[in-house]
């Protein structure tokens, strides 16, 4: 457990002391994450999978419509099908905005320590940063249940003025960020500050190194495979669908037109796996890259250490490959790919363990001393 | 500061600039007219083939095919640059960890970096142009990425000090 870069031991208990803006950003980073996360897993099985089901009867709905020659009904689906539709987005925005706020938090801060700011600055850029990391994502859960209620303005209600205020507030912390670092590198200090978190060479952080690049590579295969193989006969497949299901209904046939609506989820079903194999595999990939900066915080067992990385990694390649599989398998294919997600939860939640267990031997040393 | 880190640290922060900066401008101008122009020309196709309109009910719909096509790409396009930005940017901060010489590692870099301004750059060229030639700089664009993915795990898993 013992850090090997330049950086002394009181510059290292200086840098994350309590309160410090890292360990605001590191601790607020990983929760965010993994809120995001379980709020995915939750929205998953209990919100988007039915949405999807009541998407496709309102698809089914618009296509007797036209059989039955009534284009009001038409019209009163597709209005369904849009309310549906915002649920669904809303939900997902939420869940993959904390994400991506819990990997920005673990990015910036890495950037600490070339920030040209005093720590109480670097401190309230952190407070402000989780707290817009945090409100927009609330804001945007709530946006389907708030709706206009109460709001001055047309097509904007309360709900969404929260969330961009959020993402306004995080906005603002990144530019200021982004010129601190600016500011510390114009200045070229003689001295260099030396960080541990760039000099651990551990077997834990090799392995998320490399395993997290390898999961990107990964998911750009299958995007490229994905792309080259497919795209463009789902794009037409698509299409032909959509006329197929007006014109077979139009005609009478009803078969047949309930036939297209039913080849359409299909369709529907095979492009939402590929695009979630490939979006989550490089996720992951990213995060790993990320969580192998901070494994010199993580006050585990070498061997514990160890056995968190490879199960991260695991987990990482395990739910993409088992969504991919969910429509030839279907539902144990589902369990699979969410007991690899379980395992990469189970991982991060290990990991932010270590990390607190570092601050409780950082603080107390500081208060014997 | 090595060149391979320089390449990565600051080409990736100018590709995500510039990816933030493409997708505000496409979302406040474009984005939400296009969403609305696909929703509506939707429930049109079928309202029109219900009233028996079938020629203006196929043109709905293939207006929803083009709209959609232009759609995908669109956001397919700035979400990669500003995702392979951050990947870049990330990578940087560690490439002096990937073990090989540092002329081999700014071919990596270099890689990575024509990669990750071509590849979606081609994704968007096929909105203008349903040729052949955006298809194949998408192409050249995702294999110098593949290459520079590769040698870059491979770099860091040699790593060892």
């Amino acid at each position: 457990m013992s850090i090997r870069a330049g950086a002394s031991a009181a510059q290292t208990a200086e840098r994350f002391a309590p309160f410090s803006a890292r360990r605001i950003f590191v601790i607020g980073g990983i929760a965010l994450i993994l809120c995001g996360m379980i709020a995915g897993d939750i929205f998953a099985a209990f919100i988007l999978h039915p949405n999807a089901n009541r998407i496709g009867e309102n698809l089914l709905n618009a296509t007797r419509a036209v059989a039955s020659h009534n284009p009001q009904a038409a019209g009163a689906a597709f209005q369904n099908i849009g309310g549906l539709l915002e649920n669904r987005g809303t939900k997902v925005d939420a869940h993959s905005h904390m994400i991506g706020f819990g990997y920005i938090a673990l990015l910036v801060a890495l950037l600490q320590p070339y920030l040209a700011f005093a720590e109480s600055v670097k401190k309230f850029l952190a407070k402000l940063f989780v707290f817009g990391a945090i409100l927009l994502p609330v804001g945007v859960f709530l946006i389907h249940y708030v709706g206009l209620a109460g709001s001055p303005f047309a097509a904007i209600g309360w709900a969404s003025v929260f969330a961009d205020f959020g993402g306004f507030l995080v906005w603002v912390v990144c530019l200021c960020e982004l010129a601190g670092m600016a500011t510390y590198f114009r200045a070229r200090p003689a001295i260099r500050v030396s960080d541990e978190l760039l000099g651990d060479y551990s077997w834990a952080a090799r392995a998320l190194l490399s395993g997290g690049t390898l999961l990107v590579l990964i998911g750009f295969l299958h995007g490229s495979y994905y792309a080259g193989a497919h795209l463009f006969r789902y794009e037409a497949e698509d299409s032909e669908l959509l006329s197929a299901m007006t014109t077979r209904a139009a005609a009478g046939d009803r078969a047949a037109a309930l036939q297209a609506v039913a080849d359409y989820g299909q369709l529907q079903g095979a492009k939402a796996v590929n695009v979630a194999a490939h979006a989550h595999v490089i996720e992951f990939g990213v995060l790993a890259i990320l969580l192998a900066f901070f494994q010199p915080y993580v006050f585990l067992s070498e061997r514990w250490r160890r056995t968190w990385a490879v199960v991260l990694l695991a987990g990482s390649l395990t739910l993409p490959v088992f969504v991919l599989l969910e429509l030839q398998w279907g539902l144990l294919a589902g369990g699979l790919a969410d007991a690899g997600g379980l395992l990469v939860i189970i991982a991060l939640s290990a990991m932010l363990v270590g990390i607190w267990r570092y601050t409780g031997k950082l603080d107390s040393a500081a208060g014997g001393s | 500061m090595t060149t391979s880190r320089k390449l990565l640290i600051f080409g990736g922060l100018l590709l995500a600039v510039w990816g933030m900066g493409y997708g505000i401008w496409y979302a406040v101008f474009i984005e939400h007219q296009t969403l609305d122009g696909l929703g509506s020309a939707l429930a049109t196709g079928f309202m029109r083939a219900a009233e028996n309109r079938m020629a203006e009910s196929q043109a709905a719909l293939a207006d929803v095919a083009a709209r959609s096509f232009v759609y995908v790409r669109q956001v397919d396009a700035h979400g990669h640059w500003i995702g392979l930005g951050l990947l870049l940017l990330i990578l940087g901060i560690a490439f002096d960890r990937v073990g090989f010489a540092e002329r081999v590692r700014t071919y990596i870099a270099m890689a990575l970096l024509a990669g990750a301004i071509a590849f979606p750059f081609g994704v968007l060229l096929e909105t203008w142009n349903r040729g052949g030639v955006p298809q194949a700089i998408a192409v050249i664009g995702s294999v110098l990425l593949i290459l520079g993915l590769s040698g870059t795990a491979w770099g860091f898993a040699r790593s060892d000090s």
